[in-house]
């Protein structure tokens, strides 16, 4: 960095290109490691575009980074939306509801507790915060079996709520809202709707809200990916196919099709669907990113 | 609503006493009224099922005479079972390894975004980051299918080459799992390092420049303090999702035969296990509540360790 301030008063032609600590040189060997490094991120997801073009027939005789004899992919996508009487297209629906409905709830109470611990006064806050922050180092999957014992004593296994409630709490969410709320919440404009008359539901519905936007949004696209993506509670809460989320259904198709002795070889299905089931979050993570990452940086930062 | 209505033709001086009582209410304790319903759900969903774990995790589940009390039995057996510190070993053995490896890739990359050096850093940063965004079934199935000699990559790689290297053998399943899991969480982990690195204050880059003070010395005075409270942040959660493998290990035995993953492999596997094919209910809780422990106590040391780290250096 430092280094090439010197060089800079040579000519004019340069001083356009001038490095400094916010500019300096790029670095092609820098760039090529990275980029290495981007390779091993990206490569299973090439072999899955690729793979999903394919017939089941060339998946299993071609070489895994070459296209197939002929172009399957929509071939593919029709069998996935019809196998089974277009069980698919259930689980497809299973899931966005479980992750619209859970995202939006675990959202909002997460938003509620966040703006009440930063800016209202309560008896017992240490208290609260000390164990639900606690909560979050206990594994979500040793939590999960004694979850699923007590929700079958009362009735709710193998139901959409016993997915569902577990998803509406997010202590790590109430966290981020805490720490937003408490820096991006200047305490003078909450006096002030107070004096205006405001009660504090009005006060948090109206100023509180805007001012954690940028949180909000993180929250809710992490709850989403991990409600989307979850798979060890559908997995043990539910039986019933008619219930499943996509990733418990895709499992299900890539044990038919891998059973030995079973004719029916559904490889293709599995890939197809597989990179069905990614495209929207990878769609939200990069239309979003502007909001998660400021988002992200808040917690980082306090942490 | 009823209250709002009957209102009017109450005596004024009772008016005014619930009123007195509704403000210094709204001046106390408001706060429990915005945060009851995550209370409540905390408590059904995660205190009541602790609890009722415990309570469970004292009987154990007979072919004859069904439920019966069995005191710490449970906890006996636990201690000395075999398999399950069989699973405690090799996920401590895979943390031990694959977290220092996972976090020191993610601590370059953020550094190397960082530095603005990069051609094209808005791209690599996404893309780097964007496997978190896969779900574990569907990254064990890529990864299985790539890896695996049966219809994978390694196939045609071994015949080339003629080689017979095999990524899903008793001894290297381990490995392929920690690709999988560096693979998903490195880029995750890079941006909490980098968003650490962007908190640092401008000018200290600038005094650094006046001092005339060199890349590294700028990354080992400047950078790598301001990345310390991510990295016990980074390294908790790590442990805590690496001491919870389960995905991977239940997934793969349906791709992949001979992989040497046993119904134990890793605690949570053999839990799962226990409570749904083996119905021994009671011995299941105990196992998750000793794993919860466990987590919970490596989490709480390593961030006292970081905090006094950071009072003293």
């Amino acid at each position: 960095m430092s280094t090439t301030a010197p060089e800079v008063p040579r000519s004019r032609a340069r001083a356009r290109k001038l490095y400094t600590v916010d500019n300096p040189k790029k670095s092609p060997v820098l760039t090529i490691v990275v980029a290495v490094f981007t390779i091993y991120c990206l490569l299973p997801l090439v072999w899955l575009i690729i793979n999903a073009t394919k017939s089941q027939g060339d998946f299993v005789s071609t070489f895994g980074l070459s296209f197939g004899s002929h172009f399957a992919l929509f071939d593919n996508i029709a069998e996935v939306f019809t196998y089974d009487d277009g069980i698919f297209s259930r689980w497809l629906l299973n899931t966005l509801m479980y992750v619209l409905v859970g995202a939006t709830v675990s959202t909002f109470l997460a938003a509620l507790g966040g703006y009440a611990l930063a800016k209202l006064p309560f008896r017992g806050k240490r208290a609260f915060l000390f164990i639900v922050l606690g909560s979050i180092s206990v594994p979500g999957i040793a939590i999960a079996i004694p979850q699923f014992l007590l929700f079958a004593q009362l009735g709710l296994t193998n139901t959409p709520w016993a997915v569902l409630i577990p998803s509406f709490l997010n202590p790590f969410g109430l966290y981020l809202m805490w720490v937003s709320a408490s820096d991006a919440i200047p305490q003078d404009i909450l006096e002030a709707a107070r004096i205006d008359g405001a009660g504090e539901i009005r006060t948090f519905a109206q100023v509180g809200v805007r001012m954690m936007i940028p949180a909000t949004v993180t929250v809710f696209l992490f709850s989403f990916v991990s409600i989307w993506n979850n798979y060890f509670l559908p997995l043990i809460m539910l039986n019933d196919p008619k219930w499943y989320p996509l990733t418990i259904g895709i499992s299900i198709w890539n044990k038919l099709g891998n059973t030995a002795g079973n004719s029916e070889m559904l490889q293709n299905l599995v890939i197809t669907s597989s990179l069905l089931t990614i495209i929207p979050l990878l769609i939200a993570f990069i239309s979003l990113q502007r909001f998660w990452q400021s988002g992200l940086a808040v917690g980082a930062v306090k942490g | 609503m009823a209250l709002a209505t009957e209102a009017p033709p109450a005596s004024p001086p009772r008016r005014k006493q619930r009123a007195g009582f509704v403000v210094r209410f709204r001046n106390r304790q408001i706060g429990w009224l915005f945060i009851a319903p995550f209370c409540v759900l905390f408590l059904l969903v995660f205190i009541v099922p602790i609890f009722y774990a415990g309570y469970l995790s004292l009987f154990q589940q007979r072919m004859v005479g069904g439920d019966v009390f069995a005191g710490v039995a449970n906890y006996q057996k636990l201690f000395g079972d075999s398999q399950f510190w069989d699973g405690v070993v090799r996920v401590a053995l895979f943390t031990a390894i694959q977290v220092p490896i996972m976090l020191f890739c993610s601590m370059c990359l953020a550094l190397a975004i960082d530095s603005r050096r990069l051609y094209g850093t808005k791209f690599l940063r996404l893309t780097i980051f964007l496997p978190y965004a896969v779900p574990a079934i569907v990254s064990t199935l890529m990864w299985g299918f790539m890896l695996g000699v049966r219809y994978g990559l390694f196939r045609q790689l071994n015949q080339w080459l003629g080689t017979d290297v095999n990524p899903f053998t008793p001894s290297t399943t381990m490995i392929s799992i920690g690709v999988m899991v560096t693979w998903a969480f490195t880029g995750y982990n890079m941006l909490i390092f980098y968003s650490a690195l962007k908190s640092v204050p401008h000018e200290l880059y600038e005094a650094a420049a006046v001092d005339g003070a060199n890349q590294w010395q700028v990354i080992r005075a400047i950078k790598f303090p301001a990345m310390r409270g991510s990295l016990v942040v980074t390294i908790i959660f790590s442990i805590i999702g690496t001491f919870q493998i389960f995905n991977e290990p239940q997934i793969l035995p349906s791709m992949v035969s001979n992989s040497g993953i046993t119904t134990y492999y890793t605690p949570n596997l053999y839990a799962y296990n226990l409570a749904f094919t083996g119905s021994q209910q009671g011995y299941a809780a105990a196992l998750a509540l000793v794993m919860a422990a466990m987590t919970v106590a490596i989490a709480y040391a390593v961030q006292i360790h970081g905090m006094r780290k950071a009072l003293n250096g």
